[in-house]
């Protein structure tokens, strides 16, 4: 393990301050901060129901925070309208945890929709792009098939590969690897590194799955019901050997509590 | 056409295409005719990319789609770059060509298909409707297998929720028939038989028949919705592998509460439209009495029983399309909507038909 910690210099593309959300009078967390840095994979953790999807929400701009402060590289999502809150989504990708792909539309053509939306590029540059995402994720033969037609695996395969057309910056991604098999997340996880090693993307991950945790997350937060907020951050590794939380260490350990 | 980014030259019968510099979406799409123009007919290929310095996958399109399947490449110094283009290549590479037969128009096979298509839902349609009338015919003996809490329920929201709008249509609808028929009646000096008029054709015919159209449009499209959302979702299947029938679960309590219902809704339909008839007659100089004295003197029970039993059946045929169209909904969002509209045209249809069914059975009973 390396030694002292290096402060890292790189610049966070996503910031969080102090980050509260609540539904009605029910406060789903509260107090969140932290920074995700260019090229990093940055893993959110916590167990079920305790506002992972819904900080993602906060993070891609789909709903204010009840307090607190969010910048996506360099736009704070309350005060951009118009044309530039639409530049800001092109520079992000999305994949929801159930998919969300648009269910009247063939594979090929959800990948191609923010592509024609975005750019100027012709309809063969466009089908040229859909096969290489869907190939990417392992779905190069069912390019032409309804979303009501694959499996949930595949959808959730089909959704990164649409969150991926417009080359993101940061890419988000809820539950990737949940409902895939083994092979295929793994493969799905060498994808994901990859892509931040050589192209730089910053990918910000929701996941449960510890192997894949250790395998790529650099580094990661805990969320907790209870505490309706943050119990962890830092390098899972680490957190992994080194925690005193009895949450954090129940759940590198796979331990009912 | 040589310039700073893209450069095509043919040397040796190899035409040379040699791209340097950024090259993303933008330029891509600018250069994308230019470049394919440049390419066409040439017999081989070498693909030059070794200047390309950043690439998105817009220009690994332009460069993949220029190379077509055997060109030569010469692969770009930059390493990121070449990450980019060998990510793109590997993607594409794994797609199989798409099947050209899904585009082709075949006439005879489409007739064919759609004919086999329609017996198919004609035969489905056959047994659904057996099946629910087996259903009910089993709960007959065990009314308790009934939710009876989920009927309470359908008749709340399929009745109870409908009345103000019965009361509106019913109301207006009175109006309406009073004051447009006063019209002609007056130049025979019949306003007197107003009442008699807008009576009969309210609880024989229009009661029922609105009421009819209402159910259809707010509950029949609902239950189809409800019910197409809970296949799409797969609900229907858990509940068959509970064991739990989705007939007598589903179907037969929404069926029995829109039949039940429906005698109610035209029943309100009738007396609004009656009041809503007395408010124009009192209008034209015609005291409630006199109008209740007509209406008492032409207008039989049975005119009034046969309308309700009408719109008994309605609400049966409503109840029934709905659930039915809910029920074999396909997969998909768009199933929901299909089921619903569906489910509203069917109700009609099946509505108008089978009111002209009545119309000559209560011709040849002498109703
Ligand atoms: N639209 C909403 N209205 C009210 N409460 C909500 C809403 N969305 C989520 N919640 C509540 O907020 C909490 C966090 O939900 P969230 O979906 O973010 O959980 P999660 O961490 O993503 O869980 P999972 O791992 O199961 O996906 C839950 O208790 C949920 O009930
Ligand atoms: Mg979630």
């Amino acid at each position: 393990m390396a030694g002292e910690p290096v402060p890292d210099q790189r610049e966070a593309v996503v910031s969080v301050k102090e980050a509260a959300m609540r539904y009605g009078h029910r406060t789903v967390f509260k107090d969140v901060t932290f920074d995700v840095r260019r090229g990093e994979i940055f893993v959110i953790l916590g167990g079920s129901g305790c506002g992972k999807s819904t900080l993602l929400k906060l993070l891609i701009g789909l709903m204010p925070p009840s307090a607190g402060d969010i910048t996506v590289l360099d736009g704070d999502w309350a005060k951009l309208q118009g044309d530039a809150k639409r530049r800001l989504l092109t520079r992000i990708g999305v994949m929801w945890q159930s998919g969300a792909l648009l269910g009247s539309l063939t594979l090929a053509e959800n990948v191609e929709l923010p592509i024609e939306a975005h750019t100027r590029l012709p309809a063969a540059a466009r089908a040229l792009v859909a096969s290489a995402k869907l190939g990417l994720v392992g779905l190069g033969d069912a390019a032409e098939r309804l979303p009501a037609e694959i499996s949930g695996g595949m959808v959730k395969r089909a959704g990164i590969a649409r969150a991926m057309a417009l080359d993101p910056e940061i890419l988000f991604l809820d539950e990737p690897s949940a409902g895939l098999d083994p092979i295929t997340s793994a493969g799905l996880d060498l994808l994901i590194m990859s892509l931040a090693r050589e192209t730089g993307t910053t990918f910000v991950v929701v996941t449960h799955e510890l192997q894949s945790i250790l395998a790529i997350g650099d580094r990661c937060i805990m969320l907790d019901k209870d505490a309706q907020g943050m119990i962890a951050e830092g390098d899972p590794k680490k957190l992994r050997d080194e925690s005193e939380h009895p949450t954090v260490r129940a759940f590198f350990r796979r331990e009912a509590m | 056409m040589p310039s700073d980014q893209f450069q095509a030259e043919a040397e040796a019968g190899r035409l040379c295409l040699r791209f340097s510099g950024p090259l993303d979406s933008t330029i891509a799409a600018a250069r994308w005719e230019e470049t394919h123009q440049a390419a066409k007919g040439a017999e081989a290929i070498t693909l030059d990319a070794r200047g390309v310095t950043a690439l998105d996958s817009g220009g690994a399109a332009l460069l993949v789609s220029l190379a077509g399947a055997d060109a030569e490449w010469q692969e770009p110094e930059d390493a990121t770059a070449r990450g980019a283009l060998d990510r793109f290549r590997k993607g594409v590479g794994t797609v199989k060509p798409p099947s050209q037969h899904r585009r082709k128009l075949r006439p005879i096979a489409a007739l064919g298909s759609l004919t086999l298509d329609l017996f198919r839902r004609f035969l489905e349609r056959l047994g659904f409707l057996g099946e629910t009338v087996l259903t009910g015919l089993r709960l007959v003996p065990r009314p308790w297998r009934l939710r009876w809490a989920e009927v309470l329920r359908h008749l709340d929201e399929a009745g109870t929720q409908a009345f103000p709008l019965c009361i509106l249509l019913g109301t207006l609808i009175g109006v309406i028939l009073a004051f447009q028929s006063s019209v002609p009646m007056r130049q025979f000096g019949a306003e007197i038989f107003i009442p008699q008029l807008v009576g009969i054709s309210l609880t024989r015919e229009l009661g029922p028949l609105l009421a009819g159209v209402i159910l259809a449009g707010r509950t029949g499209s609902a239950y189809a919705a409800e019910i197409g959302t809970m296949r799409v979702n797969e609900e229907v299947d858990a509940l068959k592998t509970m064991g739990l029938d989705p007939m007598a679960w589903l179907v037969i309590p929404r069926i029995l509460a829109s039949t039940l219902v429906m005698p109610a809704l035209a029943m309100v339909m009738n007396v609004t439209g009656l009041i809503g008839m007395s408010i124009v007659m009192a209008m034209l100089g015609f005291p409630p009495v006199a109008v209740l004295n007509q209406l008492q003197q032409w207008l039989s029970v049975e005119d009034l029983a046969g309308g309700l039993v009408k719109a008994a059946v309605f609400g049966l045929a409503i109840g029934y399309v709905g659930c039915r169209s809910g029920l074999s909904a396909g997969r998909g969002p768009r199933a929901v909507g299909d089921a619903a509209t569906g489910a509203v045209v069917g109700g009609i249809v099946s509505l108008v038909l089978l009111d002209g069914v009545f119309a000559i059975l209560f011709f040849r009973l002498g109703w």
